[in-house]
């Protein structure tokens, strides 16, 4: 069973169409990063997909009620908004949310969660400090925790990575392509074109108002392609270090 | 904090009792808590249980109700700015009394004012649900309330301006300092079930407003319909605000400041900082209910001049501490 299928998925804003006719399925087991330039309508996608904006086509995730799609998929939104000086540990606990009775505490089993997740985003150390706080990078991590707490086959993340320093942006990348490997599906958008080669099983390139690619990340980042789609000629070779990527000039 | 909300109950229970036992009757405390379970009806039964009782309980109510209104729409808007005041039920609830008194009709009986202030919350109410109920968002709420203070205020100004009789517009002026002196129980028993209909509305979006803290696109893919959340939220605050707008007229600076100061003391956790706020919201009231009591016995001080002397220097305080934050 897939844990998103999209057909015909199309959005359009203020009378702009975004993108239309978008259609794949991700499954488990599968880490696909959302690439494409700025604009091309990644969030949208995404937002569309969870059915948290209206659109043309189907998703499979919008069709849930709220309580169903809590326990289907954990959202990381890009916009990092962490509202009150709450302590990391609690923002954490927020992601065991759709499970909790109404009343009461935490149950040992929600709080084994939120300590895996706390331990997998090296977040032992602020565990007791005011979320809002601390830096961006760090908040982020925090926020990504919160979405592992909340255990869901299906993770969607919205560039997590943007923001953290590279030993973070690597481990959170790692973390993802764990989850996967557990059997889990993890969506992400992202820009950053080498760590999304490295790291992804899968990439999905959005551009031109739909999917222009959508395959393993060799086949997805041709020259041609991120001529076409970003602009930039682009380095990529298989090395002993396993793939590098790198854009280097803008093309006309 | 862990020791906060015991700590807080203690202080309105003590309070409570404190309240009791100051009034112009000049009775020694002692007797005047022993008259209040006295089975003959003396004349300071008569003072303690139909007095005493009754403003030391309103006090209680209605400021516990605007704490968590306070911590709830704070809450709900994610800024510490937010009032219950900010949806219009106050300033609607507040029309509706002025032009009972302007018309003779809270003359006519103790309860025509009070229902007449309902009638004005209910129409306030039905106003805000109309722009910002099941299609609005947060934006939209604060737009409509705005509009709806605004023209409350200006009808307000007009019965003020249009009234002929002197004594008539002072009397309505009064009025809106808001007041819990010669308060009957009857005035209780209209207030309290608006008040606890509110606490139950608000209790509920306890989980929702933690889930709030991380913005709307993340509690709502956490089950939370926002839509719903919303709509109880304006219904619950708009009891808690109609209801105790009706019998106490308008009180402010209580929903703003308590789930401020509490704030730090919880963790920032918007749940707990309902519950809190309630019991700190009903430690304030009674604090400034006690004071225009002490300060100036002659003098009628009305509780919203004293509550806004207190919380707006308060304010003033916290901003002051906390600006670097806000930045």
């Amino acid at each position: 069973m897939s844990a998103l299928s999209l057909s015909d998925l199309g959005v359009t804003l203020r009378g702009r169409t975004v993108f239309s006719d978008v259609t794949f399925s991700v499954g488990p087991g599968e880490m696909v990063g959302l690439i494409g330039p700025n604009g091309a309508g990644k969030t949208s996608l995404m937002r569309a997909a969870l059915g948290l904006i209206p659109c043309d086509g189907t998703s499979s995730l919008a069709t849930l009620s709220p309580a169903e799609r809590a326990r289907a998929v954990a959202w990381m939104p890009q916009a990092r908004e962490i509202a009150w000086p709450v302590p990391v540990e609690r923002v954490v606990a927020l992601g065991r949310l759709p499970y909790l009775p109404l009343r009461g505490g935490l149950p040992d089993q929600d709080r084994a969660h939120v300590e895996s997740a706390l331990d997998r985003l090296d977040l032992q150390g602020l565990r007791h400090r005011a979320a809002s706080r601390l830096s961006g990078g760090e908040q982020a991590r925090a926020l990504i925790a919160r979405a592992l707490a909340q255990d869901t086959p299906l993770l969607m993340a919205d560039e997590p990575i943007a923001g953290l320093d590279p030993a973070h942006q690597i481990s959170a990348m790692r973390i993802f392509r764990d989850l996967a490997r557990e059997g889990r599906a993890v969506i992400v958008s992202l820009h950053d074109l080498g760590l999304a080669a490295r790291h992804c099983t899968r990439l999905i390139l959005l551009a031109e108002g739909g999917v222009m690619a959508d395959g393993t990340p060799a086949e997805v980042l041709s020259p041609e392609r991120m001529a076409r789609a970003f602009g930039v000629s682009v380095w990529h070779q298989d090395t002993p270090h396993g793939p590098v990527f790198q854009p280097l000039e803008v093309v006309d | 904090m862990r020791a906060l909300e015991p700590l807080l109950l203690l202080g309105v229970l003590a309070l409570f009792v404190l309240s009791l036992v100051i009034g112009p009757a000049d009775v020694p405390p002692g007797e005047s808590l022993a008259a209040l379970f006295s089975d003959e009806y003396g004349p300071m039964t008569l003072v303690m249980r139909e007095i005493r009782l009754p403003r030391a309980l309103l006090a209680i109510a209605i400021g516990a109700g605007l704490g968590m209104a306070g911590a709830a729409m704070q809450g709900y808007l994610r800024n510490p700015l937010a009032e219950p005041g900010l949806i219009g039920v106050s300033g609607s609830a507040a029309l509706g009394a002025v032009v009972a008194i302007h018309t003779g009709l809270a003359a006519s009986s103790a309860l025509a004012l009070p229902f007449s202030a309902l009638a004005g919350a209910l129409a306030g109410v039905g106003l805000i649900m109309l722009l910002a109920g099941p299609r609005g968002g947060s934006l939209t709420l604060i737009l409509a309330g705005i509009a709806i203070s605004a023209l409350a205020g200006a009808l307000t100004s007009l019965v003020l301006n249009l009234s002929p009789n002197p004594f008539a517009a002072s009397e309505i002026v009064f009025w809106m300092m808001g007041s819990l002196a010669d308060r009957s129980m009857l005035h209780l028993w209209l207030a309290l079930p608006f008040v606890l209909v509110g606490a139950v509305l608000l209790a509920w979006t306890a989980r929702g407003l933690s889930a709030l803290t991380l913005g709307e696109d993340a509690a709502e893919t956490m089950g939370i319909s926002l839509s719903r959340l919303r709509i109880v939220l304006v219904l619950g605050t708009a009891a808690i605000v109609g209801g105790g707008t009706a019998v106490a007229g308008a009180i402010g600076f209580v929903g703003l400041v308590v789930p401020h100061i509490l704030r730090p003391l919880v963790g920032g956790d918007p749940a707990r900082l309902l519950w809190s706020s309630a019991l700190g919201g009903a430690l304030m009231l009674q604090l400034a209910d006690i004071a225009v009591r002490v300060i100036l016995p002659e003098r009628d001080l009305k509780l919203g001049v004293v509550t806004a002397l207190v919380g707006a220097p308060l304010f003033l305080h916290l901003i002051y501490k906390t600006r670097r934050e806000l930045g």
